[in-house]
């Protein structure tokens, strides 16, 4: 068969766009790209053994890493406060745990809360503008540039994970990181589960910082990750599981 | 008739220049606020709304107040409403706007609010309670100008405005449900997350609107040749009296659950209200005052020789809006931030800013209803 008009000029656009594209293709594969390939997952979760966190006491490593590495400001006045990571006494990041004569040591164990990355974030129902979204991989992520700073999500978050920048966040800095954004006045931000380090193939901040392998964190869907292996082998609980938000941060106690 | 307006006696012009006055106060403590941030409010991380959402709820109820009068009017042809009905819808307006401008000032980046329309999330709450608020703004500007217009040239109102009457009567519900959906829907909150909040909104709302109503239309009786008539004020005054029996029944009913059950993360927020918290008590004050009132209120409502008296209705609907207001405007929504869900007790109190900027919105209420019924008040008393 012949070619007629209609294959011919078929194929001679598909020549010149391939002739035209060779050098956007060669430009696009001289962009460094990163050495080490994403972490991925179908659902991440976390799990925290309390017993290795109390035994290092005093121990503010992962804190201080994830606030470093992302721009958290240090506000002196509890009202302004920002925090990603932080610790509570047992009582009260287990509030409905809490009983009068309960174990000493643990009532007053420095328990590690984070956003809960819930399963079920109702953080995400609140949000009128999508600006809080659940990614595909479970990660509860925040669109700063949407955020209209309604403060709906803080008042839906069960465990008090979301933080309102009250005041312009620059001042209180401590040293401020260039490779990571800063925010603005009037908008929210929490626990992001570090998407730029798995993007670029690490282990969030905290896990990394971790002196004693306290946090682990994995793919749950995964039936051999770390994750799985920790929950089948302990006994370990969850926070305010009761409401059905499905929190995807265990706690080995 | 719009250039009614232009026109008024001394006191007209002294009361419009007194509010923009406070307007003006309130818009420059809120420049103070969009320059700064939001930090010059009382709120904090555990607190994060406060008196800006509360006014916002309070007034919701007020708006859809404007049914209780429309509804008898329209639906059952009850005719002595037929001089207050427009009062009611132009109440109806200028609470929208007060509203809006309440959720405008909480924001904290109040430039991005079109993101709302812009990215609509159809799971949230508050997407739709802005939709049934732009609508029952709309629903109530149109209704209230065309029936004025044509009573203005003494002819009925075109025929095609009454289904739009109709649509504005289950519209006043929604608006009021969807907002106590706000909270209702929160598992975070246990105060708030209870079957009876949009029922309760309801009836306080039935209550303190047409109490506010019975007080502008005596006001006007006094300030201007407006008489809405005796039995239209009493029927107003009868349906306050059963909204504010059925309200109180219903914060009975969440007392008795909440205590009954012995469930400490629903009556910790009651306790909190009433006799406080580990030593924390701010609310303790307002909270009975609200209750006196109430039951001030009702022993001077529900006998009618008291009710028929002017004199003591006029008592009873000041106590009544006073105990509401204190009730939803204070107690509501900061009750159900405290403690936090952590069990943490961490108060609130509005900052003299927040409160001036609450005022200014106030006052453009106040500003905005004194021109609409500068313009329906012409036309009623012209063609009267």
């Amino acid at each position: 068969m012949g070619v007629d008009r209609r294959n011919f000029i078929k194929i001679a656009g598909l020549s010149t766009v391939a002739l035209v594209s060779k050098p956007v293709v060669d430009a696009l594969a001289d962009i460094d790209l990163p050495e080490d390939s994403p972490l991925e997952a179908k659902r991440w979760a976390m799990v925290i053994d309390l017993k290795k966190c109390e035994a290092n006491e005093g121990c503010t490593a992962c804190i201080d890493a994830c606030h470093l590495e992302h721009n958290v400001p240090d506000f002196k006045d509890a009202k302004d406060e920002i925090k990603w990571i932080w610790t509570e006494h047992f009582e009260h990041a287990f509030h409905e745990l809490d009983q009068e004569y309960i174990n000493k040591e643990l009532k007053h164990l420095p328990a590690l809360v984070l956003c809960n990355h819930c399963d079920n974030p109702p953080c995400v129902r609140a949000c009128p503008t999508g600006a809080t979204f659940k990614r595909d991989d479970g990660i509860v992520m925040m669109d700063w540039h949407r955020c209209i700073g309604c403060r709906y999500c803080l008042a839906a978050c069960p465990y008090g994970s979301r933080s309102f920048n009250w005041r312009d966040p620059k001042p209180a800095i401590k040293e401020e990181k260039p490779n990571y954004p800063t925010r603005m006045r009037g908008i929210v931000e929490k626990c992001t589960f570090c998407d730029e380090r798995l993007a670029k193939g690490q282990m969030p901040a905290c896990v990394d910082a971790c002196p004693v392998g306290a946090l682990v964190f994995d793919d749950l869907e995964n039936p051999d990750s770390i994750v799985r292996k920790l929950l089948a082998e302990n006994f370990t609980i969850r926070r305010k599981p009761g409401l059905g938000t499905k929190p995807e941060i265990y706690y080995i106690v | 008739m719009y250039d009614k307006i232009f026109y008024g006696n001394k006191g007209y012009w002294t009361w419009l220049i007194f509010l923009a006055g406070i307007l003006f106060i309130g818009f420059l403590a809120y420049l103070k606020q969009f320059n700064e941030g939001l930090y010059i409010t009382g709120l904090s991380r555990d607190v994060s709304w406060g008196f800006y959402i509360a006014q916002f709820t309070f007034l919701v109820g007020v708006a859809a107040s404007a049914v209780m009068v429309v509804l008898p009017y329209y639906l059952h042809n009850y005719k002595a409403f037929g001089k207050i009905t427009i009062l009611g819808e132009f109440l109806a307006i200028p609470a929208v706007i007060m509203c809006m401008t309440f959720i405008f000032v909480d924001m904290g980046q109040p430039f991005r609010i079109l993101n709302v329309f812009l990215h609509p999330s159809l799971k949230s709450v508050m997407f739709w309670d802005t939709v049934a608020l732009f609508g029952y703004l709309v629903l109530n500007i149109f209704i209230g100008f065309i029936t004025l217009g044509s009573e203005r040239k003494s002819i009925a109102p075109p025929k095609w405005i009454k289904p739009i009457i109709i649509l504005s009567i289950p519209w006043a519900i929604s608006i009021h449900t969807v907002t106590a959906f706000l909270y209702a829907g929160l598992a975070a909150r246990p105060f708030w997350m209870t079957a009876v909040l949009a029922p309760r909104f309801l009836a306080s709302a039935f209550a303190s609107g047409p109490a506010l109503l019975i007080l502008f239309v005596l006001l006007l009786r006094k300030l201007t040749k407006f008489d809405a008539g005796k039995e239209a004020v009493q029927k107003l005054a009868v349906i306050a009296t059963y909204a504010m029996c059925f309200n109180v029944f219903l914060i009975l009913m969440e007392v008795f659950t909440a205590f009954y059950s012995g469930i400490s993360e629903h009556s910790v927020h009651f306790k909190y209200m009433f006799v406080g918290v580990e030593g924390h008590n701010t609310l303790v004050p307002w909270m009975w005052t609200s209750s006196i009132l109430a039951i001030i209120t009702l022993i001077f409502i529900i006998p009618p020789s008291s009710r028929r008296n002017e004199k003591t209705l006029v008592f009873a609907c000041i106590t009544l809006f006073i105990s509401i207001w204190i009730d939803k405007g204070m107690g509501m929504i900061v009750a159900g931030y405290v403690p936090n869900p952590l069990g943490k007790v961490v108060e609130y109190f509005p900052t003299v800013p927040e409160l001036l900027i609450s005022l200014g919105v106030y006052a453009m209420g106040a500003l905005i209803i004194t021109l609409l019924y500068k313009i329906a008040l012409s036309v009623k008393t012209r063609v009267a």
